[in-house]
């Protein structure tokens, strides 16, 4: 707004003139007001990190729920005289197969020692991996949030025995517990199957429902404090006072007004409670505490890899890369989704 | 202060009590026994062993006399290694978990530290962008990752390093590496994100505008206020990994007390399982009266209370 | 017309941000006199901190300056490299600010921090310093001062903060004070204390003052000169007295609308000022205020208005004043 001298430009008598509402109003500029849910989805769109990790995400997804079903071979499948095969290799039964002129699908990530198809174990295993990602996630969410809305919404006494709880299972050394429930959690429940009405855990698997309990167990204490501390600040609003005087319910306050209002923080800490299950689990596979021969999980396809590294280094190299790489895109994206929510929370 | 002490004690005593309660009965879930797997011993040595061990009694009895033998300070006899009290077992394992664990601490601090306080200071710029790449892969990569593909490129691809046992210095590198690894992309992530608060505090403007110069201003008023929340997490961080890794010690075949712990429970050696689990437990606590000690002589306006 | 310590001409400042260019000093021009007190008034965002800092050279990330020239005391503030600048920071200029919760450094004592800067720019040694440093104390009334040298920020009152934030300042005794807001997070009753002691202070040690704040109240006793600040730039500057009792721009006039009287028989209404602060990032042609200008013109909207000078001291950018001069022009042409 350089100044500018008077004799450069030519003023009149009309020029003086008072302005109209009309014309006043025509020089405000709104910036076109934008509802917090869109401007957190238009943010979280521009993050090309969040975006591409993602779009990696789901093309795991695709890849670990969907075209195991359409794949010539299953993840159970021993394959006689194949074992060991170098990827895209074939072995010579099959190669007699194919010069009769018959269609052999390839081996893209070669077989394992027991001649089964290494792509679709992997395939496989990402999808425990994601299962227990989700799933624990969803259950740590469910009881965190109820845990830590009662608590900081009542206050007192019972907050204070409710938080008493939750810093005694903090500073119970958790991995411990895990390798140890996890173990020990494998047999009743595997009893528990074989009664009536319980054959659906047999679906799943003991061992997955195992982990599921020790992730519930324990990992829900950080999400019930983040949400307490949410609430407690919530809980100051005149909106929730207003809602009081008018009678509303202490079920509707917490549902109608306090969760709705800590949505952002919910969905953010969920998205970042995926990649620490699945780290976790990955970890017990490794151990060989997870699931159960013959499911493969990428931590134990890449514990079963070391007998092998020297000559079949790409193994070990395919479930460790690929749990890599889910965990990285999941952190990224809930990164990119905690700008997006909330551009001044920080970790 | 008394006050403090007390809640301490009691809260620790509490918890250390349930650990304690929680682990013995989990491990009497887990169905088969110490003797068990032994093909060689006869059913009779077995119900021997086990008589002689007091297992043969009700469960609750056996927990009875465990925690009674454990308040007197004596986690009696371990059931597998036969004559070995686990007190000494411990004592004999927790030197060699601790030192990889203590210097792997050393290093993620000593790199953690001033990497993010280089990439608050960088913020935005090609410099911080490659430091927290390197940073968030560091926290994505599971640990049995690094140490496997380390292993492979470093131990059998390229032969600069060996790939098992603790004999020579040389052995240290990758086990230390691994472990250090995880720690060092947390304390990176935690110290930009707590510097760039620090820097866009009121007093730094104010050490600014006296005429400190930028890295005077840094040392003194910043990085103080900044490594608060890396204190916080070292504490409990550093009680894990003197204790040992789990995934480490059994890649790089290490005898340490993590590696223990797992082949405990795989041979159902309650007691040393119960042992490990009271000394971590313990161990953790008195880190985090550490840091609350720590703390408070970094930050006077806390109280212990 | 006496020397000038602060000259400030044409200054032009912005911030960069992802969101683009934030205009926040347009032509900018102000100076003081030794031994002067200057009033910098107007809302938030119209750019009376950004002033100060930048003549601090103690702009923050990512503003940077875009044009005019920074004169302080001989020293041509915007040529200074760094290091330069660092030597006359709390030494020859000083700065207290607005919040003394957060402005000191919760780990280390009050003594630390006053000593700090008296041993960076004196050769006194650390004992000679910690004598200084309670002798400051004193001298901004704080008992007992020994004792308070080995206190921490979270030990005091909000007022005792500020007078340890005085002392800081002084302690190398500045030819300029800026005081940025300095009593808006105190206590009302705080408040005059903090404002009395500061021009005690300025008649013992003979600096110059500049007070930065939003409320005119606040600064009708103890300035001299006073500048209105809209927008980015100095829409109105002169002796108090002028602001006061021949307000000629309209977003002034507006400003003492809605300060309450308590002299007034009366009763009248306060008056706000209809209205929103322009969008710095996309600043109007004409005038700035002229949207929420009750007598806002044709031309204010497409033209940026000159300054009038009213007297010696006192100017003003309105279309307004100009009209009366054209008005005049105009009849004149016609007779």
């Amino acid at each position: 707004m350089t100044s500018k001298s008077p004799l450069s430009f030519q003023l009149n008598t009309d020029d003086f003139l008072p302005a109209t509402d009309e014309e006043k109003q025509n020089l405000v500029k709104m910036r076109p007001s934008v509802s917090f849910w869109k401007d957190a989805m238009s943010r979280l769109r521009r993050n090309k990190v969040a975006m591409i990790s993602l779009a990696v995400i789901l093309v795991v997804m695709i890849f670990s729920f969907i075209v195991p079903a359409f794949y010539p071979y299953r993840y159970e499948q021993q394959i006689k005289g194949s074992e060991y095969l170098h990827p895209m290799a074939y072995s010579e039964q099959e190669q007699a197969r194919m010069d009769a002129g018959e269609k052999v699908f390839p081996h893209i990530l070669g077989t394992d020692n027991l001649g089964r198809d290494y792509a679709v174990r992997v395939m496989m295993g990402s999808r425990i991996s994601l299962l227990v990602g989700l799933v624990a996630s969803a259950i740590v969410l469910i009881i965190g949030s109820i845990y830590g809305a009662v608590s900081g919404f009542f206050g007192g006494w019972v907050d204070t025995i409710m938080m008493r709880i939750v810093d005694i299972i903090y500073t119970i050394p958790d991995i411990l517990l895990i390798v140890l429930l996890s173990f020990a959690l494998k047999a009743p429940i595997a009893k528990l199957a074989a009664r009536k009405g319980f054959g659906w855990i047999q679906v799943m698997g003991p061992n997955l429902i195992s982990i599921f309990i020790v992730f519930a167990l324990l990992y829900w204490v950080g999400m019930a404090r983040i949400v307490r501390g949410q609430i407690l600040t919530l809980k100051q609003n005149e909106y929730v006072t207003a809602a009081k005087a008018l009678g509303a319910s202490n079920a509707r306050i917490i549902r109608r007004h306090l969760l709705t209002n800590c949505i952002g923080t919910l969905i953010v800490t969920t998205t970042l409670q995926i990649p620490s299950s699945i780290f976790t689990e990955s970890f017990l596979s490794f151990l060989g505490m997870g699931v159960a021969v013959p499911l493969p999980s990428l931590g134990s396809l890449a514990s079963d890899s070391l007998n092998g590294l020297t000559s079949y280094p790409y193994l070990l190299m395919a479930p460790a890369l690929l749990i890599s790489l889910i965990i990285l895109s999941f952190n990224l994206f809930g990164d990119g989704l905690r700008d997006a929510f909330d551009p001044k929370m920080k970790s | 202060m008394l006050r403090y002490v007390v809640k301490r004690v009691l809260l620790a005593a509490i918890t250390i009590f349930l650990v304690a309660t929680i682990t013995f009965f989990l491990m009497r879930m887990v169905p088969g026994g110490p003797f068990i797997a032994e093909k060689s011993i006869s059913e009779q040595a077995q119900a021997a062993l086990n008589a002689k061990f007091g297992l043969d009694k009700p469960v609750w009895v056996q927990y009875k006399n465990y925690m009674t033998g454990a308040l007197h300070g004596d986690f009696s006899l371990s059931l597998k290694q036969r004559g070995r009290t686990v007190s000494e077992i411990i004592a004999s394992k927790f030197p060699i978990s601790a030192k990889l664990g203590g210097l792997s601490v050393l290093i993620a601090l000593a790199i953690g530290i001033p990497f993010g306080s280089i990439a608050a200071l960088n913020r935005g710029k090609w410099l911080d962008q490659l430091i927290m790449v390197i940073a968030t892969c560091g926290i994505a990569f599971p640990s049995f990752v690094i140490c496997t593909v380390g292993m492979y490129l470093f131990g059998v691809r390229l032969k600069w390093l060996p790939t098992f046992g603790l004999t020579s210095p040389l052995h240290y590198i990758l086990p230390i590496f691994s472990l250090a690894f995880y720690p060092m992309a947390y304390i990176t992530r935690l110290m930009r994100s707590s510097m760039l608060d620090v820097l866009d505090q009121d007093y730094m403007r104010t050490a600014r505008s006296k005429g400190l110069s930028r890295s005077r201003s840094l040392f003194k008023h910043a990085l103080r206020n900044a490594v608060l929340p890396v204190v916080t997490y070292v504490g409990p961080m550093l009680a894990y990994t003197l204790t040992g890794s789990f995934v480490v010690e059994k890649i790089f075949v290490i005898p340490g007390l993590g590696g223990q712990f797992v082949s405990s429970i795989m041979t159902r050696d309650y007691t040393v399982i119960m042992g490990t689990t009271i000394f971590l437990a313990t161990l953790l606590i008195l880190m985090n009266v550490v840091v609350d000690i720590i703390y408070k002589m970094i930050d006077p306006r806390i109280q212990l209370k | 017309m006496s020397e000038k310590l602060v000259d400030i001409q044409n200054e032009k400042l912005s911030f960069f941000t992802p969101a683009g260019e934030v205009k926040a000093l347009n032509d900018v021009s102000l100076y003081i006199r030794p031994g002067e007190v200057l009033g910098i008034v107007g809302e938030s965002g119209s750019g009376k901190s950004v002033t100060a800092y930048s003549l601090m050279g103690l702009t923050a990330h990512p503003g940077r300056l875009t044009g005019g020239d920074i004169y302080f005391n001989g020293h041509h503030i915007n040529k200074m490299t760094e290091k330069e600048m660092r030597r006359i920071r709390g030494n020859e200029v000083s700065i207290i600010f607005q919040d003394p919760m957060t402005s000191l450094n919760p780990v280390y004592t009050i003594g630390n921090q006053i000593r700090e800067g008296i041993l960076l720019h004196t050769k006194r040694s650390e004992k000679q310093a910690n004598e200084r440093a309670c002798e400051l104390l004193r001298l901004v009334g704080i008992n007992e001062p020994e004792k308070r040298m080995k206190q921490y920020p979270h030990e005091l009152s909000g007022g005792m903060r500020q007078r340890v934030m005085i002392a800081i300042a002084l302690a190398c005794e500045p030819k300029l004070l800026i005081a940025d807001e300095p009593t808006t997070a105190l206590d009302v009753t705080i408040q005059a204390q903090i404002l009395e002691l500061m021009m005690s202070l300025k008649e013992k040690l003979d600096m110059s003052i500049i007070i930065i704040t939003h409320d005119l109240g606040v600064v009708a006793g103890m300035c001299d000169r006073i500048a209105v600040m809209y927008a980015g730039k100095v829409v109105e500057c002169g002796t108090t007295d002028e602001i006061f009792y021949q307000p000629s721009h309209e977003y002034t006039k507006g400003l003492l609308r809605s300060i309450p009287n308590l002299y007034e028989k009366d009763h009248k209404k306060l008056v706000p000022i209809q209205g929103l602060p322009v969008d710095l990032l996309d600043l109007p042609e004409g005038c700035p205020f002229a949207t929420r200008c009750p007598n806002c013109m044709k031309v204010c909207m497409k033209h940026m208005p000159e300054y009038t000078d009213l007297s010696d001291n006192h100017y003003s950018a309105c279309w307004l004043l100009d009209k009366e001069k054209f008005m005049k022009k105009q009849r004149g042409a016609l007779t």
